[in-house]
């Protein structure tokens, strides 16, 4: 059975290397991914006004994609579309008028949504379908030593309705590092927000928040932090200039995908890695444990 | 001396009210005006106007002070405060009603003009920036 597969639009941009890492990272699960066809941006965040129909079309669209491709569920691995789609979804499910008025409006097209995908965030899938023990017995070059801040953000944990574990403190993550032979390290600032689109209007109220949760994860004697948005990324990698501009004692940290860190583990190439597509260099920190 | 307090701002079924409410989705008087959604906001250092005084502000109709906030601009949508609210109120939704109601009057009110943007800025921001940013700052 193959596993339909949304990368979002930052996943063919900016962030290429969560992409290539979440592909081959499954292949050596031996999970069989296939991108979903003729896939178009989810939006990028939920339409939070209840009269606003018209951004909940692109998510369903993507739903109406899924269900060409003969399947019941897909998965991504980014936070931010999977958030998108998964509160499109629930929110659709629950208004059988909002969804009429969607599928009347997508005339064009020939599938109806009728409410029947299920919307799977990569993380899940790990934890609940292949089982972190499974995982486990795939790593060939274990993370031993390696301490990691796992960051979750805000879209994997809220609202509760797609939060996939607790809001509060998630575990996720902290098992799956642990499950490649890492050590996550407790991480206060785990669930705070990132600043998000301020990034583009307002970059010092993001530079604030990156001086924040990084310093919190460098508090922690954390050799990196790990992330499933590619936002989230961008704001504490390369807001790390900004940040050391407000706060001279501000320490630099390279920001890895989760996907990275088991690509890595998994023995992939370089090329299912992308190291160079960041800000802050990931290598130093990896060879300082032998990772690299 | 004797001090008269005269309250008459308080307008409950206002058709404001009502508007917030309607987009929203949430039902005002349920906030008891605890704090806790203001107390959690990552973003309460940048407003000039707390979290949980929004919703005090929406229960009396304060239509001219709300719709004239920079919380209104600066709230993320992390939706913190939505998931530590004791009374399950959607703060969130109701900053999200109140920049609706700015930036559908017509007058095309945009918090954010991307051609001010450095070509420099426009390359390097990822798409997921440059969109979110959009979608919550421009009509
Ligand atoms: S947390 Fe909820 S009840 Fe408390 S002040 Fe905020 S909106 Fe009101
Ligand atoms: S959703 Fe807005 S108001 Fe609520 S905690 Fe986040 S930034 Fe603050």
């Amino acid at each position: 059975m193959k596993l339909i597969y949304y990368p979002g639009c930052t996943l063919k941009n900016q962030a290429r290397n969560f992409d290539v890492s979440t592909v081959s990272s499954m292949a050596e699960l031996d999970v069989e991914v296939e991108e979903l066809a003729r896939w178009n941006c989810c939006g990028t965040v939920h339409a939070l006004a209840s009269d606003d129909v018209m951004h909940r079309m692109a998510p369903v669209t993507n739903l109406i994609r899924v269900k060409e491709a003969n399947a019941s569920e897909f998965m991504t691995s980014c936070a931010m579309c999977y958030n998108t789609l998964k509160r499109a979804n629930i929110d659709v499910k629950k208004r059988a008028d909002a969804l009429e008025t969607i599928n009347q409006f997508l005339y064009l097209e020939e599938t109806k949504y009728a409410g029947d995908v299920d919307v799977l965030h990569l993380l899940e899938y790990l934890r609940d379908r292949v089982g972190f023990d499974k995982l486990a017995e795939k790593v060939k070059k274990p993370l031993t030593g390696l301490r990691v801040a796992c960051y979750y953000g805000c879209l994997l944990v809220r609202p509760k309705e797609v939060a996939f574990d607790d809001a509060e403190n998630p575990v996720v993550m902290e098992n799956l590092i642990s499950a490649l032979g890492g050590t996550p390290v407790p991480f206060p600032q785990k669930t705070e927000c990132c600043g998000a689109h301020h990034t583009v209007g307002n970059p010092e109220i993001v530079a604030e928040r990156t001086d924040k949760i990084m310093g919190s994860a460098h508090e922690q004697a954390a050799d990196l932090v790990v992330v499933s948005c590619p936002l989230c990324a961008f704001n504490l990698d390369f807001r790390q200039d900004d940040a050391r501009r407000l706060n001279p004692d501000f320490h630099h940290l390279p920001v890895l995908y989760f996907t990275q860190l088991m690509a890595l583990a998994f023995g992939c190439d370089d090329a299912s890695l992308r190291f160079d597509l960041h800000h802050i260099d990931p290598l130093p920190a990896l060879a300082a444990r032998g990772l690299a | 001396m004797n001090t008269t307090l005269c309250i008459s701002s308080i307008r409950p079924g206002s058709p404001f009210v009502a508007l917030i409410e309607k987009i929203s989705g949430q039902n005002l008087l349920a906030c008891y005006q605890c704090g806790k959604c203001s107390a959690g906001c990552p973003m309460a250092p940048h407003m000039d106007v707390l979290p949980n005084q929004i919703i005090r502000l929406a229960q009396l109709g304060m239509k001219e002070k709300l719709l004239t906030t920079r919380s209104i601009w600066v709230c993320v949508s992390c939706m913190t405060c939505n998931s530590r609210c004791p009374k399950d109120i959607r703060i969130a939704e109701v900053f999200e009603a109140l920049r609706e109601m700015v930036l559908r009057d017509g007058s095309r009110d945009d918090r954010l003009d991307v051609r001010e943007l450095s070509p420099e800025a426009r390359g390097a921001l990822p798409p997921i920036a440059m969109i979110s940013a959009m979608r919550k700052l421009t009509s």
